[in-house]
């Protein structure tokens, strides 16, 4: 694995079960990037453990997972604001989204 | 000076507005460059694309807003794009290079298990083509509310990228009125001419577009504007009107009193629709439901258990896995068939995979358990057909009561399409009988309703069809089966009066139909003559 200087010291890992009905779909699919963006730290998400990992700041990559209700959401984070950012994808995720 | 340019009517109602011609990009050419000027090419295109969605966007609110966000959200996205500068490194002009890496994502989300991501195929086909007319430098097509499209044919993401509420109409050179964005069409009440021909290049200006009469009225004069006007007044009278009565039963003037059930292919159907405004489902297409869940029993009986809960006591019917013809589902109907409308598809498959056929079927019955579940076998021919089904309904039966899962039996019914069958109806034993119009018709006048040269032979008014419909209406009910009809022609406003008088009294159609159909019902006298000899 590839570690850039930033990160080297901070790499968080956090699951969250997918509970919304439509799964990783169109908008909150939109509302996970527009999250991801707001931090600089590097972000990930996946629907196993073990991965394969896509960029959490890409809505084209997260809408090729097309992760369904009821998956596990895997993310992982690097860099300075990694848990933070962790922190409010874990949390937009048990909200739903806001869409229920 | 006014002229007249004629064609078929797709959906019914009158419209004046200017018309917004949209060209085919299928039809444009571009000369492709040096890599350096086609990934240019391709970035600008991008780029303007996204800007112009951004303006979209802002325009809009709430779900149309949400959507269009999504698109930008992905057009501006870089991860879209890089298949396609791939291909421009490796010489492929900037128009191919494009199209070939978006018809990949597409084809991504058609393969989905979920409807919803395969639904959203649509968004991309919308990204795909408004980054084209880019850059082939055609009109952007941005259609002012109340205009009247004009094209040789519509997508249907073309369509519901138009805002309908302030009017508009459709004018197509081909095109056909069994073709999606005729159905939306009609369920929105847009009034839609198909079939003008080479002439709709040369529809421009001011356009009258008269659904009902098939008719596109080109620099309509004075007198025809203000006779149009008031027809369009009066239509959206008749329907605040029917709007206002959907709650109420549908009674003929003479007091006969017509079901109406609602069609629909899952929840997302009925989101909103009272259950008072309708009789019941009269049909259940899951086709889509199966094309994810062909082996998963709890997740069939998820969604029909849901759909009885809504019904609230009403009968909810379920149509059995109709695959095959127009419907393939990959591994499980037979690919390369010469025919496949006369092939292998819906019962004659079903019995063929009595495993499968059996998970839908204990689906069903466990439904059954919560609310009046009735299963109609599509595409029946035969008497054996429908004893095979009832055996292998037992057998499900029976195995859910050995592991004492809550079941009950449902009705087993079919749906009347294949003209051998409704010729025999009087000597065919099924617990109810629901005929299937639009096959009905088309194999009836073997005329396909798809192809535009030969659709307007695919008629339920056919003297001929109408007699197999009152046939099946007649020695159907004999023995008390009940009889209803859930296909298009039911809520066509010039078919209902002759279905009614063929002897119909239920008819099962859209649910943004139901309050129009309602409101033709409540028009038919049938204690009088025909008007029209109907």
């Amino acid at each position: 694995m590839k570690f850039t200087p930033e990160n080297k010291t901070t790499e968080l890992t956090a699951s969250v079960l997918l509970t919304n009905e439509v799964g990783l779909h169109a908008r909150p699919s939109v509302k996970l990037t527009q999250s991801a963006k707001r931090f600089r730290a590097r972000l990930e998400v996946a629907t196993a453990p073990d991965g394969p990992w896509v960029d959490a700041k890409s809505p084209v990559k997260i809408m090729r997972v097309k992760a369904a209700k009821g998956e596990t959401l895997y993310f992982r984070a690097s860099g300075a604001d990694a848990f933070e950012a962790l922190d409010a994808l874990i949390d937009l995720v048990k909200r739903r989204f806001d869409e229920e | 000076m006014e002229r007249a340019v004629s064609g078929l009517g797709a959906a019914a109602g009158v419209a004046v507005g200017t018309a917004c011609p949209i060209h085919a990009i299928a039809a444009a050419e571009r000369e492709a460059g040096s890599p350096d000027d086609e990934r240019a090419a391709i970035a600008n295109a991008i780029q303007a694309a996204a800007a112009e969605l951004a303006t979209l966007v802002a325009a809009q609110s709430g779900e149309a807003a949400e959507i269009l966000g999504f698109q930008g959200a992905m057009l501006e996205d870089e991860a879209l794009a890089e298949g396609a500068f791939a291909a421009i490194a490796d010489g492929a002009a900037a128009h191919d290079a494009w199209t070939a890496a978006l018809d990949v994502e597409i084809a991504g989300y058609l393969a989905a298990d979920d409807p919803y991501f395969q639904a959203r195929s649509s968004d991309l086909v919308d990204i795909r083509d408004r980054v084209l007319r880019h850059l082939f430098g055609l009109d952007e097509f941005k259609a002012e509310p109340g205009a009247v499209l004009v094209a040789e044919d519509l997508q249907p993401s073309q369509f519901l990228a138009m805002d309908w509420s302030h009017g508009g109409a459709i004018a197509l050179g081909a095109g056909s009125p069994q073709s999606h964005v005729a159905m939306l069409a009609r369920a929105r009440a847009v009034p839609m001419v198909v079939g003008l021909g080479p002439a709709w290049e040369a529809l421009s200006g001011l356009l009258a577009v008269d659904g009902d009469a098939g008719l596109v009225i080109v620099d309509p004069s004075p007198a025809t504007l203000a006779t149009t006007q008031r027809r369009v007044a009066a239509r959206r009278e008749a329907a605040g009107e029917a709007e206002r009565r959907r709650l109420e039963p549908a009674i003929t003037r003479d007091g006969v009193l017509v079901q109406v059930s609602i069609n629909v292919a899952g929840l997302d159907d009925i989101a909103g629709l009272p259950v008072e405004a309708c009789d019941g489902i009269g049909l259940t297409r899951t086709e889509f439901l199966a094309m994810s869940s062909i082996d998963d029993e709890e997740r069939q009986f998820a969604l029909y258990r849901a759909l009885v809960r809504w019904a609230k006591g009403r009968p909810v019917t379920i149509r059995t896995l109709d695959a095959g013809g127009d419907k393939p589902i990959p591994g499980y109907t037979a690919d390369n068939e010469s025919n496949p409308f006369l092939g292998l598809r819906g019962i004659r498959l079903s019995l063929r995979h009595p495993d499968r056929f059996g998970v839908q079927l204990r689906a069903l019955a466990r439904a059954a358990a919560e609310g009046p579940v009735r299963i109609m076998l599509p595409m029946v021919t035969r008497q054996d057909e429908i004893d095979d089904a009832a055996r292998l309904l037992d057998r499900a039966v029976g195995e859910l009561r050995a592991c004492g899962i809550a079941h009950a039996r449902p009705q087993l019914g079919v749906m009347v399409e294949v003209p051998a069958l409704a010729f025999a109806i009087a000597q065919i034993r099924a617990d109810f009988l629901s005929i299937g119009s639009n096959d009905l018709t088309q194999y009836a006048a073997a005329a396909a309703r798809d192809n535009p040269a030969v659709s307007s032979y695919a008629d339920t008014l056919h003297p001929g069809i109408l007699g197999l419909i009152g046939h099946v209406a007649r020695y159907g009910s004999t023995g008390g089966r009940p009889v209803s009809l859930c296909g298009d022609a039911g809520a066509d406003p010039r078919a209902i009066p002759a279905l009614l008088r063929a002897g119909l009294r239920s008819l099962s159609v859209a649910p943004g139909l139901v309050a129009a159909t309602k409101a033709s019902i409540r028009a038919v006298d049938l204690s009088q003559e025909p008007e029209h000899g109907l």
